[in-house]
């Protein structure tokens, strides 16, 4: 890489001599423990020994222990070290973390699993499950604690939706496994789209418009072709070159707040939470699924979250007396059909049930075959 | 610094069974970290308010690279001056997320001088997410963690960093070496990771098997799945092991006690029926197989993968911002996925050729594809129309012809038609 420099800033001139840029991460294998090193693609077959610990058995006769804890994603460099410790005590200090932010330790025996399992336990805040038929830990954003655009909290839901559903971390008696996921806005950085219970922030109102910066803060063309729905045109108000929002056709996707600061959607009344259900990402029996509208606005209620927590605890309940084994929750509900999910949540069915975006008329009911 | 500020609404997110943020992050601030004391307190703040304190955006960025620190301000620093800068730095992660706790503690340490000493374990797309530094201490990070061997991941309208599940390394599933494949595109691509140059951003996800553990298929541009072509192997002596109760249902996914029923559980869940079940034996018509994993899943002692394996690459993924959500959709049905990759690169580098060349500002291919239709993208990049790509074939007879595809091509004389036809 090549910079340029003006004048003779030295520090800079060094400070560019010495980079160091484009090498990536390091390599893979330089984070494996021996017994990866020594199985790599070679391994035969698992077993679930209880819940969060697994089994994996290689041709070559060698085991590989497996214990899954669930961990907060947004954490401190004290946790880590604590996960550290933990690795360099009883797994020759490696360890791993899973695409749903649970933490692994894994040992070659049953005896340094024993103490491992122990130590974990001690340690009171590295809760052992996830595995299986299993509520496992849930994928999720940043909410306030960091991001510019949320709807709502992501940790605090998190915390007070696992503690809710505790039960089922730790055990696997589920009809199959529950993936639940949480995104702070349309964005959906969480990727809920696609999850069993999907928890979404949403705003209700159309952004509010600062007129007297918008000009200089946003390129006012990119603001306008930024709106899916073109309910953004240019106007000049009290002298200022701006823009207008067409109410009617806004859906508060939030887009134009990413092009243009001068249009924030936050706010206490508007905001809250959407509750989706049904999807999954796995091609296992039937086809990958999206997340469907179950409950289409749920207030903010900081700090314990109380309606969203009873919500997902009402629908996995329903869930776990009414599905057949190995059936996920979109299968489950396809196969009882969605005028008796609403039936056996006892959820209200409301006109924001019915599809008016795009695709819509794909949603609506084009057969007389339906239930009362 | 001991904790500044009440936090009566945080407080209460410390009771319950699952482990407490706010625990953590009380911790950080009592051993001297202004930045978390005064998190908690603008986090507090937004409890009450329920509305967030982060400012818009902001630019900055170490030299060099258009993406990899994402600005952040808070919009109350007279407040909380500990968080009035709270950066984040993306880190790119190693290939499945193993850690070797040396290597771990190099970020820790230079996290711990120069910046909150909160992180997230991971982000969405995958990096390690540095959150919250101050603007004077990007470029001595960035200085430090290449010193020690780590680099940015990507952000904004770039590559973002590309992730795999744990594949070879812990799955007898693997078809794919989803490591290597996810280590040797992210070097690859080092220049489209770190400066942000296309209409949008652009996702990889490697999963070793249909299973996609990685939600490839439904977070990724450009999903990579693990597959096979020849016949599943069957230990017909473990099926009896299952069918006797000796090796528990799925793995023990539902404890150890529970039995499976083979009929039952797995041929009769079979999506395409194509398993029977005849005294003691399971047979496979493999050609019928679609290759779901199901089977697979519930009995990992008896039923594997094939052993002509490779992947399916499948374009086209996003969140429903802002045409509506969409899955990937298969554009290679069958790729051996084998080092170095030059097949799967050419067809990448045609992929980003199309897009750079027909993409609007902020559209993901997916949505490109979509404006344009499949047949364009299929048609850039010389690949002929399978049955696999489509689930059914279309219900309107709207075809678009192009002039040499029909006799006589579109021009006629209104003359000669008008010569047998009256006005």
């Amino acid at each position: 890489m090549l910079f340029r420099i003006k004048g003779g800033n030295t520090k800079m001139a060094e400070m560019v001599a010495n980079r160091i840029t484009d090498i990536g991460p390091p390599k893979y294998d330089e984070m494996w423990p021996e017994i990866i090193k020594n199985n790599y693609g070679k391994w035969l077959h698992h077993e679930i020994l209880e819940p969060g610990v697994l089994v994996h058995v290689a041709e070559s006769g060698d085991k590989l222990y497996t214990v899954r804890c669930g961990a907060t994603r947004l954490m401190t460099t004290h946790m880590v070290e604590d996960y550290c410790k933990i690795a360099d005590e009883f797994c020759g200090g490696y360890f791993r973390f899973t695409t749903r932010n649970n933490v692994e330790f894994m040992v070659t025996s049953t005896e340094k699993l024993e103490g491992l399992k122990k130590a974990l336990a001690a340690a009171g805040n590295m809760p052992i499950g996830g595995t299986g038929h299993s509520v496992t830990n849930i994928v999720h954003t940043q909410g306030w604690v960091h991001c510019h655009t949320p709807a709502i909290d992501a940790s605090g839901p998190v915390k007070s939706v696992m503690d809710a559903l505790f039960d089922y971390f730790t055990s696997m008696k589920l009809p199959a496994q529950v993936r639940i996921a949480l995104a702070c806005c349309l964005n959906m950085c969480g990727a809920v789209h696609c999850s069993d219970i999907a928890i979404l922030g949403v705003h209700r109102k159309p952004p509010v418009i600062e007129h007297s910066h918008l000009d200089k803060m946003c390129e006012i063309p990119t603001t306008i072709a930024s709106c899916p729905t073109a309910a953004i045109k240019p106007s000049k108000v009290d002298d200022f070159k701006s823009v207008a929002v067409n109410a009617d056709r806004c859906m508060y996707c939030g887009n134009c707040y990413t092009m243009c600061p001068a249009m924030p959607l936050a706010d206490a009344d508007g905001d809250g939470i959407a509750i989706m259900v049904g999807g999954k990402v796995s091609n296992s029996k039937c086809m990958p699924k999206f997340s469907k509208l179950a409950i289409p606005y749920i207030p903010n209620e900081p700090p314990r979250w109380e309606s969203t927590v009873k919500a997902i605890t009402t629908i996995l309940e329903a869930y776990v007396s009414g599905a057949k084994r190995y059936e996920r929750i979109g299968e489950w509900i396809e196969r009882i059909g969605w005028e008796r999910f609403f039936d056996v949540t006892g959820f209200e069915f409301t006109k924001r049930h019915i599809d008016d975006y795009r695709f819509a008329a794909t949603t609506w009911r084009t057969s007389t075959q339906f239930k009362w | 610094m001991a904790i500044k500020h009440p936090t009566p609404m945080l407080d209460e997110l410390e009771k319950g069974p699952w482990p407490s943020f706010v625990t953590d992050i009380k911790r950080a601030a009592e051993a001297g970290k202004e930045a978390c004391a005064d998190l908690l307190g603008q986090l507090e703040l937004s409890y009450n308010d329920k509305e967030g304190h982060w400012k818009h955006g902001g630019i900055v960025g170490v030299l060099g690279y258009g993406g990899g620190v994402i600005g952040r301000y808070s919009d109350v620093p007279n407040l909380f001056p500990g968080v009035e800068h709270f950066h984040t730095v993306r880190v790119n992660q190693p290939a499945s997320k193993f850690y070797k706790t040396e290597r771990l503690r190099e970020i820790m340490d230079i996290w711990n001088r120069r910046g909150s000493s909160m992180l997230n374990m991971h982000g969405s797309t995958g990096d390690i997410i540095l959150l919250g530094a101050f603007t004077e201490q990007l470029e001595p990070i960035f200085a430090e963690l290449t010193q020690k061997g780590w680099d940015l991941g990507g952000s904004g309208s770039a590559l973002r960093t590309p992730e795999c599940c744990l594949g070879k390394a812990r799955c007898e599933w693997a078809c794919i070496d989803t490591q290597d494949i996810c280590y040797n595109l992210t070097q690859e691509y080092q220049d489209e990771m770190h400066r942000p140059a296309w209409p949008y951003k652009f996702k990889f996800k490697i999963s070793g098997c249909p299973n996609d553990c990685v939600a490839s298929i439904a977070r990724s541009d450009c999903s990579i799945i693990g597959t096979w072509r020849d016949d599943i192997r069957i230990d017909q002596a473990a099926v009896a092991a299952y069918a006797g109760g000796e090796i528990p249902a799925r793995g023990g996914a539902m404890g150890q006690g529970v039995k499976l029923d083979v009929q039952k559980d797995v041929v009769e869940l079979c999506p395409t029926g194509c398993m029977s079940y005849e005294g003691g034996k399971l047979a496979i018509n493999n050609r019928e197989c679609t290759r779901c994993m199901h089977c697979i899943n519930l009995m990992p002692k008896a039923l594997r993968p094939g052993t002509d394996t490779g992947a399916t690459i499948l374009v086209g993924a996003k969140a429903p911002i802002l045409e509506g959500a969409q899955l990937s959709s298969v554009i290679i049905p069958f790729i051996k996925m084998e080092e170095p990759y030059d097949e799967f690169k050419e067809f990448v580098a045609n992929t980003w050729d199309w897009w750079d060349e027909n993409g609007k500002n902020r559209e993901r291919i997916g949505e490109t594809i979509q404006r344009l239709g499949l047949q364009s993208y299929l048609d850039a990049l010389g690949f002929d129309p399978v049955p696999q790509m489509v689930k059914e074939p279309r219900s309107n007879p709207y075809f678009f012809y192009t002039e040499d595809e029909v006799p006589g091509g579109f021009d006629r004389d209104i003359e000669v038609f008008r010569k047998k036809h009256a006005r």
